[in-house]
């Protein structure tokens, strides 16, 4: 690799560490609105990386990812709510929620393959969502609002409720982004690429598919389930249409993923913030925005099928992540004498 | 209460022919393509809105408009799969699912940003009331000219399948992509071919939907779901099998509904995932 390339990398990755610590700074220059959309904004990015791991890697390319989202808020609620739990552990029951529904819904869809599958995970989605609706203590279809004096106790006041909720997020999205890439370096994330370059090949040498697929599988469910948890808190609202919402937590994340790079850590972060520069030109348009978005995903497809971030690996010659393990400098390789 | 029940599963077994109906584009297009098409409810809905405003314009009945949109939806198939598809078809399952994912929110938002959100329903005139008294029992006769329908489709497509020259160019290139270009058929027009085919179902399941049911331009995915279900439940790539997973799947919705009206699309559901776990190789699956 040439020097200069190094170079670029180098710049990318300090750029990425710049987003980074400009995350943890944001609260003290930003007001309640700008913390709000950043919230929204972390959650998304989890959702995305989420949605990149069973896609991109797993090969479990889910319609069905805000079933753990809806999950996860409705959890919430009936901790914090009707339990009284204390509101931090009842976002951890958000978490359990999630992946306790998350082993039998890995029964049903993982039955079916391929593209089967997506519409498997749509099913099971519609299930919990219509469940949801049948549900007394929790509003039945049209939903509840949560307590203020829940709400309370992320801070007395509006603005340090608003930090609260806001340092959630990014332990949260830090957790998922962090955890996830050692998730992908591991055994596990491997045996995942090896299968995707060569599937024959891979299980010859003892990789289990089925094995990673399904840690995959559960790993993400706690994830969507916590986003859940802190999206309600952030709305204050559970329904089964808003909490379980397709278009919010998985059209808009499928989207971002697909234009961002799928395949790769950088492409949902890429996604992400393209997404949100997007949504504030475009969100006034209605209907507009959605069919924009479908269309510029379908060009991408055709284009380049590993998205923004797979023509610009190209242009950089390296991943910014490496998940990988040849990114090691002359690794391997014999020395010059 | 016998007769009471009798009567749900008459009523749940013809509205079983419109979903069988709603199934065969889609299990066409994963028997030969080997593609889930997620804008296949989507489609469905878009010619709804095409057959309701060529009706009007042409001032004819729905059911003399159908003939008339059939070129043209096979067309339209065949472009489709020629143009867009063919290019992302093959490789891996992954793409050919996100393109018409991303099909399918632009329909949806096209047509809510060209037609309105409003829920329609189509006409047939006298037809739509008209109703046979069958030993105590009051049978419409839309419903039953629909299950006459999906019988005849189904076993129309089997014929064209399994018995037509088209057939087996279709079966050949769904068995070896690679051998039957070898041998001079051109699997890039097989495809299209098969996709005009899944086209005119569209239209057929289009109309019928329409004179039954209310749509609007989102209610493409749960016909989708409904659709994935009766393939599912019949077996992957029995066309026969559609017939009585989408009977299964309307006297389950028609019986569910009976027994509180906010639990017919849940009931559905429910039976279907009961029945596909204790027997995911569907119903009448294929050899």
């Amino acid at each position: 690799m040439p020097a200069n390339q190094y170079l670029i990398i180098a710049t990318g990755r300090m750029v990425l560490l710049g987003g980074a610590l400009a995350l943890v700074v944001a609260p003290r220059f930003l007001d309640a609105g700008g913390l709000t959309m950043l919230t929204e904004f972390l959650c998304l990015l989890v959702l995305a990386l989420m949605w990149n791991l069973l896609a991109g890697y797993a090969d479990i390319v889910t319609v069905g990812q805000h079933a753990f989202v809806g999950v996860g808020a409705y959890a919430f609620y009936g901790a914090a709510v009707l339990l009284r739990v204390d509101p931090y552990l009842a976002i951890a029951a958000a978490a359990g929620a999630a992946f306790v529904i998350a082993l039998p819904a890995m029964m049903i869809v993982f039955r079916l393959r391929a593209a089967y599958l997506a519409v498997g995970t749509w099913v099971v989605a519609e299930v919990l969502m219509l469940a949801a609706g049948k549900l007394p203590n929790f509003g039945f279809g049209s939903g509840v609002s949560l307590p203020v004096a829940v709400a309370r106790e992320f801070g007395a006041r509006p603005a340090e409720r608003f930090a609260t909720i806001y340092w959630l997020a990014l332990a949260l999205a830090i957790g998922a982004f962090l955890s996830t890439w050692l998730l992908l370096r591991s055994r596990v994330g491997l045996g995942l690429t090896a299968m995707r370059d060569n599937e024959e090949a891979a299980g010859a040498m003892g990789v289990n598919l089925l094995r990673s697929r399904i840690i995959c599988f559960l790993w993400t469910a706690p994830f969507l389930g916590l986003a859940g948890a802190i999206i309600t808190l952030q709305k204050l609202r559970i329904s089964p249409a808003a909490s379980f919402s397709i278009i919010d937590w998985t059209v808009f994340v499928i989207f971002i993923v697909v234009i961002g790079g799928i395949g790769s850590l950088e492409g949902p972060i890429l996604g992400t913030i393209l997404f949100f520069v997007l949504r504030e030109h475009l969100a006034t348009l209605g209907t507009w925005h959605l069919i924009i978005l479908g269309t510029l995903s379908i060009a991408i497809i055709l284009i380049e099928p590993r998205g923004l971030w797979g023509l610009l690996r190209k242009a950089l010659g390296g991943d910014l992540i490496p998940v990988s393990h040849t990114a090691r400098a002359g690794f391997g390789k014999p020395k010059a004498p | 209460m016998f007769a009471t029940y009798l009567n749900l599963v008459v009523q749940g077994t013809l509205l079983g022919g419109l979903y069988a109906i709603f199934a065969l584009g889609l299990s066409l297009s994963v028997g030969v393509m080997r593609f889930v098409n997620i804008a296949h409810g989507d489609f469905i809905v878009l010619v709804s809105f095409l057959l309701l405003a060529l009706s009007a314009v042409l001032k004819l009945n729905v059911l003399l408009v159908l003939p008339l949109v059939i070129p043209l939806v096979f067309a339209a198939g065949y472009l489709l799969q020629r143009v867009l598809l063919q290019r992302v078809i093959g490789q891996n399952a992954l793409l050919p699912l996100l393109v018409t994912f991303g099909l399918s929110i632009i329909i949806q938002n096209g047509l809510l940003q060209g037609v309105g959100a409003d829920t329609r329903t189509l006409s047939a005139g006298a037809l739509d009331v008209a109703s046979l008294q069958v030993g105590g029992l009051s049978i419409g006769v839309l419903p039953l000219l629909t299950f006459a329908v999906a019988v005849a489709l189904v076993f129309g497509l089997d014929w064209l399948l399994y018995r037509s020259r088209l057939g087996a160019h279709i079966r050949a290139v769904t068995l070896d992509v690679a051998a039957a270009d070898l041998i001079g058929l051109s699997s890039v027009r097989v495809y299209a071919i098969a996709m005009g085919i899944v086209g005119i179902t569209v239209a057929v399941a289009a109309c019928f939907m329409g004179l039954r049911m209310n749509f609007d331009p989102t209610s493409g995915p749960s016909r989708l779901l409904i659709a994935f279900e009766v393939v599912v439940l019949g077996g992957l790539g029995s066309l026969r099998g559609s017939l009585l997973g989408g009977i299964v799947l309307g006297v389950a919705q028609t019986i569910g509904g009976q027994i509180d009206g906010a639990w017919q699309t849940l009931a559905g559901h429910l039976v279907f995932l009961t029945i596909f776990l204790a027997r995911p190789q569907g119903l009448l699956p294929r050899a």
